[in-house]
């Protein structure tokens, strides 16, 4: 996707989660700012978390994890977001056009064009998009793709009273997080580790990355996510292939003669 | 391995059983389309006419059952507001509205003699366009994070094509008086036998991946389908020549096998979705055995 002379830096996130105290006014702000709805109220039993994960209702959602080791218990808080992917497949297998690729490299739906058919939901890596009941139509976060649009920064981020979710140019924010990984693995947390920073990665790399202190399925999140039109070739070709099989077999079904 | 409290990692799909239901019309009115063609060449009427409303019968009730799994349904017509390769959802409606336009045309004049300039054109085409239809739709879930679907992705298309022919010679099968119904009794069987080695060849090729396909509600469907899908075969092929009631209940018996097989690959793939273990255990592997990079890096040494 090119804009020519409308193309914008390429914006996006980093959420540095060494710094997430768990308060939660990330998804507080998102709420309010982009009028969504109530989701479920009560407890889950899941340590702090009661978001439980991303969703049509949910598009910030802090994790909660409680390990214990030779030195105590430890906290891991982290709060996830759509990761707005360089190669993104929901925005790949969307028939209609809804989802598309906004001049800051972004991903967004198209709300007026979405006729609800579900196709993006099993096809993002990360399970962040879903549909929304009452409304028919799938929802997730716009990287507050209007304030973007008025060189404002999206409402978590400018929530987040610790910094760990940093908005900005996508190139300085990989040069922040790598020096942040260094600072972090020389004071001894040697789980540290970026994720979904190199665009070598199975989605291109994220406009949403994120500095973890364990493995991401500690999170919740895939180890090793794919794009999966990343096999599109594979998957038309075994396709093409059934297709002339079964023309094949049909014409073999007259060779016998008609008893 | 490690999860977090449990949780999935990708979302269950959002799909309605309209959605297998319509995996098996489609394929249903797709291969049976290019059945009542050449059956039509060959100068068979009694099976061409009875293929063709199969086939029109088939690609009547599939846009409707689409519609009806719509989130917003008024607005089907957006799945033509653009053709994307990368969306089989998308090549996939195309392929349905042209099948629809050319079986209807195609089933109209076998039926009534009407539109024969038309039907010149539209029974080719429609017999072309079935091929596609009965396929596209394995590469349609294929497409997907669900690795029960996406680890199944060469196997997938083989297995829809299979059920299709299955069950379109099943049904002509059935309609069919026993002395014209050869060409679809062999269509049947060469379905069935495809469509039972391609299940096979899927879950040996998915391995631990394939648990929804042998435990709980969607392991059951899938037995149930192998078996019918045998028993179908069996008589069809030891008695459908010389007893019609022998082709019926083999015919019905195929129909059934097909039907529960697109239910239980779906209902697999809610079950593949649901379970951290299929999501985080394959790729943690892939990583730890070094054959994927992997989303994350720490600082270098």
């Amino acid at each position: 996707m090119s804009y020519g002379a409308d193309a914008k830096p390429q914006m996006g996130f980093f959420t540095d989660t060494s710094l997430c105290i768990g308060c939660k006014a990330c998804e507080v702000a998102c709420k309010e700012w982009n009028q969504v709805p109530e989701s479920m109220q009560g407890f889950t039993g899941m340590s702090y978390d009661n978001t439980i994960d991303l969703g049509a209702d949910t598009w910030r959602h802090v994790a909660f994890v409680e390990q214990s080791g030779p030195e105590g218990m430890r906290w891991l808080m982290s709060s996830d977001v759509c990761k707005h992917c360089a190669h993104a497949a929901c925005l790949d297998v969307c028939p209609t056009g809804a989802l598309f690729r906004t001049e800051f490299g972004t991903v967004v739906v198209q709300e007026d064009i979405c006729n609800g058919c579900g196709y993006c939901v099993p096809a993002c890596p990360f399970g962040v998009i879903d549909k929304r009941e009452d409304d028919g139509r799938v929802w997730k976060c716009t990287l507050c793709y209007d304030r973007l649009k008025d060189d404002k920064e999206p409402a978590c981020a400018q929530a987040c009273p610790t910094n760990s979710i940093q908005f900005g140019e996508l190139g300085d924010l990989r040069d922040r997080a790598a020096e942040r990984l260094e600072e972090l693995t020389a004071a001894g947390q040697e789980n540290a580790q970026l994720y979904l920073h190199d665009t070598g990665d199975g989605i291109g790399g994220a406009h949403a990355f994120f500095l973890l202190l364990d493995e991401p399925e500690v999170y919740g999140l895939p180890p090793d996510p794919i794009d999966t039109t990343r096999d599109l070739g594979t998957i038309w070709a075994a396709a093409g292939a059934a297709a002339l099989a079964l023309g094949a077999g049909i014409a073999a079904a007259f060779a016998g003669g008609r008893s | 391995m490690t999860d977090y409290y449990g949780r999935p990692v990708i979302k269950e799909p959002v799909w309605t059983p309209e959605i297998p239901a319509y995996f098996f019309t489609g394929g249903l009115a797709g291969a049976s389309a290019g059945l009542a063609y050449l059956a039509e060449r060959t100068d068979n009427d009694v099976l061409a006419r009875r293929a063709w409303a199969v086939a029109l019968g088939g690609i009547a009730v599939s846009p409707a059952l689409l519609i009806s799994d719509l989130g917003v349904p008024s607005r089907f017509l957006n799945m033509l507001r653009m053709f994307k390769v990368t969306s089989p959802m998308s090549v996939g409606s195309w392929i349905l509205s042209a099948s629809g336009a050319t079986t209807s045309v195609a089933a109209a004049n076998a039926l009534t003699g009407l539109f024969p300039g038309m039907a010149a054109v539209a029974k080719p085409a429609a017999a072309l366009l079935g091929l596609p239809l009965s396929s596209y739709t394995g590469a349609l879930i294929a497409n997907t994070s669900v690795p029960v679907w996406h680890e199944a992705r060469v196997s997938l298309p083989m297995l829809f094509a299979g059920g299709a022919a299955a069950s379109a010679g099943a049904a002509a099968t059935v309609m069919t008086p026993v002395g014209d119904a050869a060409p679809a009794r062999r269509l049947a069987l060469m379905g069935a036998a495809a469509e039972l080695i391609a299940t096979n060849v899927m879950e040996q090729k998915l391995g631990g991946l394939a648990e929804p396909y042998h435990e709980g509600p969607s392991g059951t469907l899938a037995r149930t389908a192998k078996a019918l899908t045998a028993v179908g075969g069996l008589a069809i092929g030891g008695w459908g020549h010389r007893r019609r009631s022998a082709a019926v209940v083999g015919g019905v018996a195929l129909l059934a096998g097909a039907l529960a097989e697109r239910f239980a690959v779906f209902r697999a793939g809610f079950e593949s979705a649901k379970d951290p273990r299929f999501t985080v255990g394959p790729q943690r592997e892939r990583v730890d055995a070094g054959r994927g990079r992997g989303a994350s890096q720490t600082a270098a040494a």
